[in-house]
């Protein structure tokens, strides 16, 4: 009796202690997994007691008018880096956008028709994209997207004709980018707009199930018979419409198009959606991960003028936290590796 | 040989050819394969048993020969038309999706969805469903899991293991085949994996297992078929006594 007793408190005290282990890992990875949610608020919490006039209705109002065009274009790269791509076009995509729009706005004041050339000129960019990248068999989506962030930037240029700005919008597309409802900015409702819907694709549709396997094993979603193929080439062409309809809000918010626009906009959407928690190796996150880290930059850049620090540190704060919301993804997959070793530990 | 066993072959294979580039990796390989009966598949390293099981499944393209399924020859050009012809793949690498669960990973390419009328891609997923089914199976075969809603990246070689051959248990209507399933796996999650197998068999799939262990051929295969460079050099009913026979077929030092 004695005898036996000793290994079986040995073997309770062992499960014991690995299950503590198993809940400690858990906490670590809940605490990852909402991290950017918690520093947003600490964020916003530190900062509207070192200046009071960030809690301002005025001023809540500008960080979502700014935020408004990273939302938007955000919302369609979290689609690309979650099939492991990047699209580095979509600045480059917005100005051209913007100054096709300009240009239709000159022949006819027409909002719809300016909306639809924007849209079309920023899908067939995406369009592109998507169909180089997979028919051309190219190793990386960085190749094309870099390529055509250069092309369509030259297009924008050579389109305006040597104009900086080409003044003038119609009302529709002003009213969007610039007008309020209620006090809400109106590109306010044009992000949760464009989010219920690719939420809802993502999420409910058999499409949004497709990416999430594209993005988690490649070769395991061609053999169970998923069209990889046409799945990534509609998630560059959705990110391209994305760049479109942040054309749509810039070009409203200044009424006017410039080719010079969305500079380093595919800077700070690929901040938004890794800041906000999306996995930069594909298969993880959504569409929260990009609103999250699409506002915490309007917020840190907002703040850091509040507090009169100069433009060129904001640049270096924003890179500093990607690199550490990168480390916080590698952390999260090798915490789950020591889960997954516990796991066979444990097996029966 | 269990009784199920039928008379006429589920899958015949007639003189598979397949190249790549230089590489002659099948040589006019045939095989037949039974419902209600193990088919060991073995053979060196680069011998050709996963090319030929790849060239089954449809993730490869025959050069020359032919595919029989229940006696009509059957065109395989991608995994999707072997999958809707019956025909199940585990494979070495298992094919799963860490990022998703278990139920998710069951239905992944052939998600159960509405309404019929839309392509594919753009019905709405039926979740509650493909998670009850799943429930379900793993129930059923007696699978534990530690968790039923997390991603299968947080589990174990086992039990992964366990969820591919599930997968396949579900939708299997024909043929099963199994590419080094245990391989990877310590004694207690491999039997798990062998009942698993015996389960497939016995409710009326031909099962064909890639294997290096001849203790689980001997164990559970019906047949055994040696390929060799490309060819078949030998076809026997596996056992104890001539497990010596196979070893020296598989590293082609005849006596």
């Amino acid at each position: 009796m004695l005898a036996k007793q000793g290994p079986d408190t040995e073997t309770a005290e062992v499960r014991a202690r690995s299950l503590a282990d198993g809940t400690a890992l858990g906490v670590a990875l809940k605490l990852l997994g909402i991290g950017p949610v918690l520093i947003l608020i600490l964020l916003v919490v530190g900062i509207s007691l070192a200046t009071p006039n960030f809690l301002k209705p005025v001023n809540l109002g500008n960080i979502l008018a700014q935020s408004a065009v990273i939302a938007i274009v955000a919302i369609g790269q979290h689609l690309v880096i979650l099939t492991r791509g990047i699209d580095l076009s979509v600045g480059a995509n917005l100005a051209l956008a913007t100054v096709i729009g300009g240009l239709v706005y000159r022949l006819a004041d027409s909002g719809p028709l300016v909306m639809i050339a924007m849209l079309t000129a920023g899908g067939l960019v995406g369009a592109v994209n998507g169909i180089v990248y997979v028919f051309g068999r190219l190793p990386h989506p960085f190749i094309i997207t870099l390529a055509t962030l250069s092309i369509a930037r030259g297009l924008a240029l050579e389109f305006a004709i040597g104009h900086t700005t080409m003044r003038g919008m119609p009302s529709e597309i002003a009213f969007i980018g610039g007008g309020a409802t209620f006090g809400i900015p109106n590109s306010f409702f044009v992000v949760f707009g464009v989010a219920a819907l690719v939420l809802l694709m993502a999420r409910a549709m058999v499409w949004g199930r497709w990416i999430y396997a594209v993005g988690g094993k490649p070769e395991a979603a061609v053999q169970m018979g998923i069209p990889v193929k046409w799945v990534l080439v509609s998630v560059y062409v959705i990110s391209g419409l994305c760049a479109g309809v942040g054309a749509i809000v810039l070009a409203g918010r200044t009424e006017a198009a410039s080719p010079l626009y969305g500079n380093l906009l595919e800077l700070d959407t690929i901040a938004a959606v890794i800041i906000g928690g999306a996995s930069f190796l594909g298969g993880r996150g959504h569409i929260g991960h990009a609103l999250v880290g699409a506002v915490m930059i309007g917020v840190i850049r907002n703040a850091l003028n509040l507090l009169n620090v100069d433009v060129f540190f904001q640049m270096i704060a924003i890179g500093a936290i990607i690199v550490l919301a990168v480390e916080a993804d590698v952390l999260r997959n090798h915490l789950e590796a020591r889960v997954r070793v516990m796991q066979s530990g444990r097996a029966s | 040989m269990t009784a199920a066993a039928s008379a006429s072959p589920v899958l015949a294979v007639r003189n598979a050819e397949k190249r790549f580039g230089a590489v002659h990796a099948l040589k006019g390989v045939s095989l037949e394969a039974y419902r209600g009966e193990v088919l060991a598949l073995l053979g060196d390293n680069g011998a050709g048993k996963s090319t030929l099981v790849k060239c089954i499944s449809g993730v490869h393209g025959l050069d020359g020969g032919e595919i029989e399924l229940d006696g009509q020859r059957t065109a395989i050009h991608n995994p999707a038309a072997a999958r809707s012809a019956g025909i199940e793949t585990v494979y070495q690498d298992l094919a799963l999706f860490d990022n998703l669960t278990p139920a998710q990973n069951f239905y992944c390419g052939r998600e159960l969805s509405f309404p019929s009328w839309l392509p594919r891609g753009m019905r709405l997923l039926r979740r509650r469903a493909m998670d009850q089914e799943a429930a379900a199976v793993i129930e059923r075969l007696k699978v534990r899991l530690p968790r039923f809603d997390a991603p299968v990246a947080l589990m174990s070689g086992g039990q992964r293991q366990a969820i591919a051959v599930a997968r396949a248990t579900v939708f299997a209507r024909k043929v099963v085949m199994l590419d080094e399933p245990t391989a990877a796996l310590g004694l207690r999650e491999a039997r798990k994996v062998l009942d698993l197998i015996a389960q497939l068999r016995d409710e009326g799939n031909a099962v064909i297992l890639i294997t290096h262990n001849m203790e689980h051929v001997v164990e559970l295969a019906d047949r055994a078929v040696v390929l060799r460079q490309g060819r078949k050099v030998g076809e026997l009913k596996p056992s104890k006594a001539n497990q010596h026979e196979l070893v020296s077929l598989i590293v082609g030092a005849e006596a």
